[in-house]
């Protein structure tokens, strides 16, 4: 483990590309991002002072404060920023690095569990299928939910990436291991 | 079939299939009046949301992406959407895969483990966008049986249409013009209303993280069209539509007011207006309900 921007720049550089993620470096802290941020408005999250203590290696702090998770991702900033600073695109990666390192919240790693089951983040259920034939659709739409080897394949990739162990999954009862019986968080 | 037409792959994603069908149904419905056929993707998943997983982990949101990608590839076809996340998601993926052979390589060793791989011989297209560019507002204007002359539509873009615009290049992402378009196609006036391209409130994990304080996103957004005077909200994003509409029922629960403002997806709006019912297009089985105005 390297500083915050060392991180950053190695995981999401593999994605974006290293160039993208040395923009942190860029932020002039002018401000005009949390000039224009909707999540500003409602919440204590603050876009610029996230990239100063992104610069200045407080990653405790940030992996812990809960505004991380109230971007939107709506990426007004992003088009916004004077210096090119690829703001959501680092607030994203940030992220990354945060569920790694176990700041992630119940909620959010049971997204993760719907997809390992159906391949859906919002799979169909049966009041649903009523209102599918009620507009003459199928009863299930031909995807990884109604196909068990095309979910299959989604599962693999899980397994490949190590989400399954990132959220701690259990493949025997196909949920999460700590949400079994009282909720912990 | 005549000269025009075209098929297309359908990604439906997960909220349109699986909560809106009437999303899925009016769009497909209307793309058949023009021409256009539709292909159902076997196997397909969740995009999977890119400001959600996104947000959790790129290494796994990415082969999830171009799997998805490798389905249309196989058919021969490119894909159209109605959810900005889809959009966001499987546009990205394919822009980020087209210009890194070297992520490429990777995620196709992923994909290999079950025989897929991704060749970069696909495209992605929101649908409304097929609906401004190859139908064409000229040909949409002669079908317009049932105008919107009375009506004042708030049109929400949502985010991942329009940003970030170097990537999704439907020119400045604030001063769109693609749903204003579509919506004066129908005859119906487009009012400008306060904060008009903010966030419904949704988006990158914020609804799960928090969702009394993402209503409040939207509630804003609400209270700005209503006071605009507008009659009903007109956008081309599934995630934004749960958001707005079941949001409403939510909001009324958590902080006691009384919304029904309609929402509609940009297909059933222009559906309504080419003369389907609202119950073909699905607005009779939603949480927010169609005034007079828009049914006459
Ligand atoms: S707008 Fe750009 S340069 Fe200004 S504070 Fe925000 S990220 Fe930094
Ligand atoms: S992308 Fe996130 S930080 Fe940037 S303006 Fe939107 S909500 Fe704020």
């Amino acid at each position: 483990m390297g500083t915050l921007y060392e991180d950053i720049v190695d995981h999401g550089g593999e994605v974006f590309g290293k160039e993208h993620m040395e923009t942190l470096m860029l932020c002039v802290q002018c401000g005009k991002c949390t000039g224009g941020c909707p999540s500003g408005r409602y919440t204590a999250f603050r876009t610029r002072k996230l990239f100063r203590m992104a610069q200045e290696d407080m990653r405790e702090e940030i992996f812990n404060a809960p505004e991380l998770w109230f971007c939107s991702t709506c990426f007004t900033c992003y088009e916004r920023c004077p210096k090119g600073v690829k703001t959501t695109d680092l607030i994203r990666v940030i992220r990354n690095l945060a569920a790694k390192a176990g700041h992630m919240s119940v909620p959010h790693r049971m997204i993760g569990v719907y997809v390992l089951k159906t391949g859906h983040a919002v799979p169909v259920g049966e009041p649903q299928m009523k209102l599918r034939k009620a507009v003459g659709l199928d009863e299930m739409a031909p995807t990884t939910q109604k196909y068990k080897e095309q979910l299959e394949q989604v599962q693999e990739i899980f397994r490949t990436t190590h989400y399954d162990a990132m959220i701690d999954f259990d493949w025997n009862t196909m949920n999460l291991r700590e949400a079994e019986g009282d909720e912990k968080k | 079939m005549s000269e025009e037409a075209k098929e297309y792959a359908f990604f439906l994603g997960c909220i349109t299939p699986n909560r809106y069908p009437g999303i899925e149904a009016a769009t497909k419905r209307i793309f058949k009046e023009f021409g256009i056929e539709t292909k159902e993707m076997v196997g397909a998943s969740c995009c999977p949301a890119p400001g959600v997983f996104g947000s959790f982990d790129m290494h796994t949101w990415l082969p999830v992406a171009a799997r998805n990608l490798c389905i249309a590839e196989e058919m021969g076809l490119e894909i159209y959407v109605t959810c900005n996340g889809c959009y966001g998601s499987l546009q990205e993926a394919d822009h980020l895969l087209k210009d890194h052979p070297k992520l490429k390589e990777k995620t196709n060793e992923v994909l290999g483990k079950f025989g897929r791989e991704f060749k970069g011989t696909t495209k992605v297209h929101h649908s409304i966008v097929i609906l401004h560019d190859v139908i064409g507002l000229d040909k949409l204007k002669e079908r317009m049986t049932k105008p919107m002359n009375d009506v004042n539509v708030a049109v929400h873009y949502g985010c991942h249409f329009l940003k970030p615009s170097e990537v999704r290049g439907h020119g400045s992402s604030e001063t769109p013009y693609i749903m204003e378009d579509l919506v004066k196609v129908t005859g119906a006036k487009e009012v400008d209303y306060k904060d008009k391209l903010m966030c419904c409130g949704a988006g990158g994990g914020n609804r799960t993280a928090d969702t009394p304080q993402s209503l409040e996103w939207t509630r804003q957004k609400l209270v700005n069209a209503i006071e605009a005077g507008c009659d009903c909200m007109v956008h081309p994003c599934a995630f934004c539509h749960l958001q707005l509409d079941r949001g409403q029922d939510e909001m009324n629960k958590a902080f006691g007011t009384t919304f029904n403002f309609p929402i509609l997806f940009a297909t059933q709006f222009l559906g309504l207006a080419m003369g389907l019912s609202q119950t073909e297009c699905g607005l009779d089985i939603q949480t927010t309900t169609m005034p007079e105005k828009l049914l006459k």
